[in-house]
């Protein structure tokens, strides 16, 4: 592991103060277009709409826990303790998303299915994934040293993501109902707008929240570090 | 010949285990005391009917088999851990896979014994029908321990040495057996209602799969698990 970083290395917020305004401008923006543009479905209406959110938060997750994925291993393999705040980060954003394409999914499925949950391929692999990260960070909640917590969550995080197309497997043996994916060529285009313009809305959300989470942490081990120090007398 | 003397490393493990079992054998009883009381509360919840007790003689099994293993798990670290022990264990020359390949064999061995005394009660208890083809029954049951075993080995080795390890382990593990799980009752189900939709070989072939990639990726993992 390199040395611990000193304070004065800490990152500087520099423009991402105004990235963070311009992601919720976008997001907000990506809402309204997509209530006011597009017309309601033939078949369902206005209900139609869940899937401007709904959709662009199964992406954006499946991409957040790629980032995991990835900084897990930066982390085994160069032993830097910022990968693993990286992927810390990454992995808490990528719950939250998670969790929202669950209950988005549930909202939308009670007036289109008849039923809040079903035991499809999709949902049940999405809720396992979920209860993977909720494992991952259980973890980091309950392992103090920070060598031990990076090597064991780099491990459980990529355990955990080897894991994800062999529960989508092994559950759509068992039973399937999730529709399968529209191709933008049989919907009306306006559909298509508003889907990427949430898809790239969410896109800047989880970068900026990413950066906000890997900042904070980077401050929370720098108070630990100096804490160590003033108890060991080296201020 | 280097395999020769890690297959000893593994015997080693596997010896020190089983003896530390073996001389007190409190933890077997319990644990597999554990498995039966289990197995006779799900008969409480699913009512007297024999039909009933019949479809969910599977799933109860597992399930009982499976609360009961992750008590053993966390076992196969804590005696160590109390005595100081795995510090010393992690300085003896050779590969390290090999500690974990003996606390595999170990814990199959354990979970094995342990399954014998579960499935037999459960075959009285749910009044199972021994289908004719018994010996696959035998196989799905042998395919579905290692599973268990290979992931609760691994990340016992975690969750033995974090704070409230009680918790963590399950909520590690279960989500992560999920496969394992479902293709183990999948076909235990179809074996035990005789087969009729010829489903059976596919979920084996399926957990047979699973095992492999199962075992792989704790085995190669493990290295980075263990030494911090």
């Amino acid at each position: 592991m390199t040395a611990p970083s000193a304070t004065t290395d800490l990152p500087r917020p520099g423009y991402w103060p105004w990235f963070g305004a311009f992601a919720y401008l976008f997001l907000i923006g990506a809402q309204v277009m997509g209530l006011v543009t597009s017309v309601p479905d033939r078949d369902m209406g206005h209900l139609q709409k869940i899937m401007y959110v709904h959709v662009p938060a199964a992406w954006i997750m499946s991409l957040t826990f790629a980032v995991v994925l990835w900084y897990s291993f930066l982390y085994l393999w160069k032993q830097r303790e910022n990968d693993d705040l990286k992927a810390a980060a990454a992995a808490e954003v990528g719950s939250a998303f998670c969790g929202l394409t669950l209950v988005l999914g549930m909202i939308w499925g009670r007036p289109a299915w008849g039923v809040w949950w079903t035991w499809d391929a999709r949902l049940t692999s999405t809720l396992v994934l979920f209860l993977i990260f909720v494992g991952y960070l259980a973890l980091r909640a309950f392992v103090e040293d920070p060598h031990r917590r990076a090597q064991w969550s780099a491990a459980v995080g990529i355990m955990g993501a080897i894991n994800v197309p062999i529960v989508y497997m092994s559950v759509r043996w068992w039973r399937t109902l999730h529709q399968v994916q529209s191709s933008p060529a049989t919907v009306d285009p306006w559909y298509v707008i508003n889907l990427r313009a949430n898809a790239f809305a969410f896109l800047f959300v989880m970068i900026y929240f990413i950066r906000q989470r890997y900042v904070a942490s980077r401050f929370e081990r720098a108070a630990e570090l100096a804490a160590q120090a003033v108890a060991l007398g080296r201020n | 010949m280097a395999w020769k003397d890690d297959w000893r490393r593994v015997r080693a493990i596997v010896w020190k285990d089983l003896t530390t079992e073996g001389r007190s054998k409190a933890g077997f009883n319990s644990v597999a005391a554990l498995g039966v009381t289990i197995l006779v509360l799900f008969g409480f919840a699913l009512g007297p009917d024999t039909q009933a007790l019949r479809d969910a003689a599977s799933g109860a099994l597992w399930l009982a088999v499976l609360f009961a293993g992750v008590l053993a798990f966390n076992r196969s670290y804590q005696v160590e851990l109390e005595s100081g022990a795995l510090e010393p264990l992690l300085l003896y020359p050779g590969a390290r896979w090999t500690i974990f390949a003996g606390k595999l064999l170990a814990n199959t061995i354990f979970v094995g014994l342990m399954l014998v005394i579960v499935v037999l009660v459960g075959i009285v208890l749910f009044q199972v029908n021994i289908p004719d083809a018994w010996p696959k029954l035998v196989a799905v049951l042998a395919l579905g321990s290692i599973g268990l075993v290979s992931l609760g080995t691994f990340y016992a080795a975690m969750a033995s040495r974090s704070r409230a390890r009680e918790v963590l382990l399950p909520l590690l593990l279960f989500p992560m057996l999920v496969p394992v799980l479902l293709a183990a009752m999948s076909a235990s189900k179809a074996l035990l209602s005789g087969d009729m939709m010829h489903e059976a070989g596919a979920w084996m072939n399926m957990l047979v799969a699973y095992d492999v990639i199962f075992v792989v990726a704790p085995l190669l993992a493990f290295e980075h698990v263990i030494e911090v």
